[in-house]
């Protein structure tokens, strides 16, 4: 039934100083298929990768719009994502009735974050099982925040969450001092490229399972139609695969590595993140 | 943020149970007499018509700002009955406030701006609340209230900076809200508004121009209007930050008087 004696609640602590349902919680997440989230200095892009439950089913969507201004792309149980998103429009159009101005990205971020919170504490409920990636822009630019069930949150240059994504992170840590200076294509393909990473050898990305969130200065958040994807998939077609770590013209010094040399892919799930 | 629903706060663990530590709360109990059992219906409204009122405010923008002016003349009926009531509010650095009406409201919605902005700089992310956001959100208030049949019973003149630009707004006490390039309320509305319009038709304000033409405005409001009063603040708002100036005095010259011949 347990794992152990003492994660029968979320809020009975472990000896250890560890809520167990928590980290429960955490690894919901990694369930998820990945997702990636970047910015440059003008824009913050969510790429993901969508899954089909069967032959028979749709591909499951992973970008959720908020606002004008605001996306979110999720990974963890697609229910929770689902009340989560509703409550972040609903806090936008709040805002905006009241305010006549689009909500800032990091208050949302907080409210959201004290949601969150509050469910870590009460025996009457529990963690959400959802990451979330969020792209927005606001006058202080382009933001990409990511969300834990834990109720922690991080302001990123660039993040991947979900099923594999430390392969997907292992290349953005690569190549992240090139993201603040490169242009939206090179970005987005920058981010196909950390998604492809975290792929099994026998598929490949297409316009049917990856999704493509865009926002900007006079840009709306922006979800790509199959043309715009086909001529962002074109960018990284043809290139070989695993980029993370085995391209010999990167730069040196660009940033750490944590795949060993000649280490093959590592088939088990990564490990999504860290608690703290 | 006060007002916008209380995130940080979960609902109560459970309802109409005994409070640690006390017994049940049988209704009908003394305990149900206390403040929190009664509903805003239970009390009678005592302010639906305005006690100490104010008068004009004027706001007029020029081409690097705005400026705000009003008397400080508190009436109590047609008794001038306060001297010192400041209406020109400096909001943070990028808005200025004037106000008009009841004076009673005015120093309550005041304190409620000034909440807001104390919990915005307790977010600490930098960002400060914008004119348009507060003159839409002062819209709300007062729209909202005036739906209860209750309205606050002021006048306000938001000015303040929008993204660089200068941004002047008015909303009354019914919720109406409009911008324009000068403003007046109360009995200004008549006789100072001809007196902006002409000078911003002509066009070329500078702070000085501006500044100046608000003062003439108060002048002749002081004259005609038996609730104005010579005692005035002035405030400016332009991209380098927010200055209520102090207290200044309209010098009258009453001389004038035997040029005017009633019928």
């Amino acid at each position: 039934m347990f794992r152990n004696q003492y994660d029968s609640d979320v809020t009975v602590w472990s000896p250890q100083g560890r809520l167990h349902q928590v980290e429960y919680a955490m690894e919901a997440v990694k369930l998820g298929s990945a997702t990636i989230g970047l910015k440059n200095k003008q824009f913050a892009v969510l790429i993901a990768l969508k899954r089909a439950v069967s032959e028979l089913s749709a591909y499951q969507k992973k970008i959720i719009p908020i606002d004008e201004h605001i996306g979110i792309s999720i990974s963890g149980l697609t229910a929770d994502a689902r009340m989560l998103s509703r409550f972040m429009r609903t806090e936008c159009l709040n805002h905006k009735y009241a305010h006549d101005a689009p909500m800032p990205v990091g208050r949302l971020i907080g409210l959201v974050g004290n949601k969150m919170q509050i469910c870590t504490q009460r025996y009457d409920k529990r963690p959400l099982g959802v990451g979330l990636l969020v792209a927005g822009y606001d006058d202080q630019g382009p933001h990409i925040y990511q969300t834990c069930p834990s109720a922690n949150y991080f302001d990123c240059r660039a993040m991947a969450i979900g099923a594999r994504s430390q392969s997907a992170r292992t290349y953005l840590e690569k190549h992240l001092n090139t993201f603040m200076d490169c242009d939206l294509q090179e970005l987005v393909a920058h981010g196909l490229r950390a998604l492809r990473d975290t792929l099994p050898n026998e598929v490949d990305l297409n316009t049917k399972n990856v999704s493509i969130a865009i926002v900007g200065p006079k840009t709306p958040l922006r979800i790509c139609d199959e043309a715009e994807l086909s001529r962002f998939l074109a960018l990284v077609e043809g290139e070989e695969r695993r980029g993370g770590g085995a391209s010999a013209t990167g730069d040196a010094g660009a940033g750490p590595e944590r795949d060993a040399p000649g280490d093959e892919r590592d088939p088990q799930p990564a490990v999504a993140m860290d608690t703290e | 943020m006060a007002f916008m629903g209380d995130t940080m706060n979960p609902a109560p663990l459970w309802h109409n149970g005994p409070t640690p530590g006390a017994f049940y709360n049988f209704p009908g109990n003394s305990s149900t007499y206390g403040p929190g059992s009664h509903p805003a219906s239970d009390f009678k409204a005592h302010s639906a018509s305005p006690i100490t009122t104010t008068t004009t405010v004027i706001g007029l923008k020029f081409d690097k700002g705005v400026v705000i002016a009003a008397d400080t003349l508190g009436s109590y009926g047609s008794l001038a009955r306060f001297r010192d009531c400041p209406r020109v509010m400096k909001v943070n650095d990028l808005i200025l406030l004037g106000n008009g009406g009841d004076y009673a409201d005015f120093q309550y919605l005041k304190d409620i701006i000034e909440q807001k902005i104390i919990d915005e700089k307790c977010i600490g992310d930098g960002l400060q609340l914008k004119p348009r956001s507060l003159h839409c959100w002062l819209t709300r208030v007062l729209y909202n209230k005036r739906s209860k049949m209750d309205p606050l019973w002021s006048n306000y003149v938001v000015a303040g900076i929008q993204d660089g630009e200068p941004f002047l707004g008015a909303v009354d006490k019914l919720g109406t809200a409009y911008e324009d390039a000068a403003i007046a309320t109360g009995l200004g509305a008549y006789m100072a508004t001809p007196l902006l319009r002409e000078a911003v038709d002509k066009g070329g304000l500078d702070e000085q121009g501006a500044k100046a033409l608000v003062q003439k405005c108060l002048e002749v409001l002081y004259y005609r209007d038996a609730r104005a009063f010579q005692r005035y603040q002035l405030g400016v708002v332009t991209a380098d930050g927010v200055t209520v100036e102090d207290l200044a005095e309209i010098t009258p010259r009453w001389e004038l008087a035997h040029m005017i011949h009633m019928k």
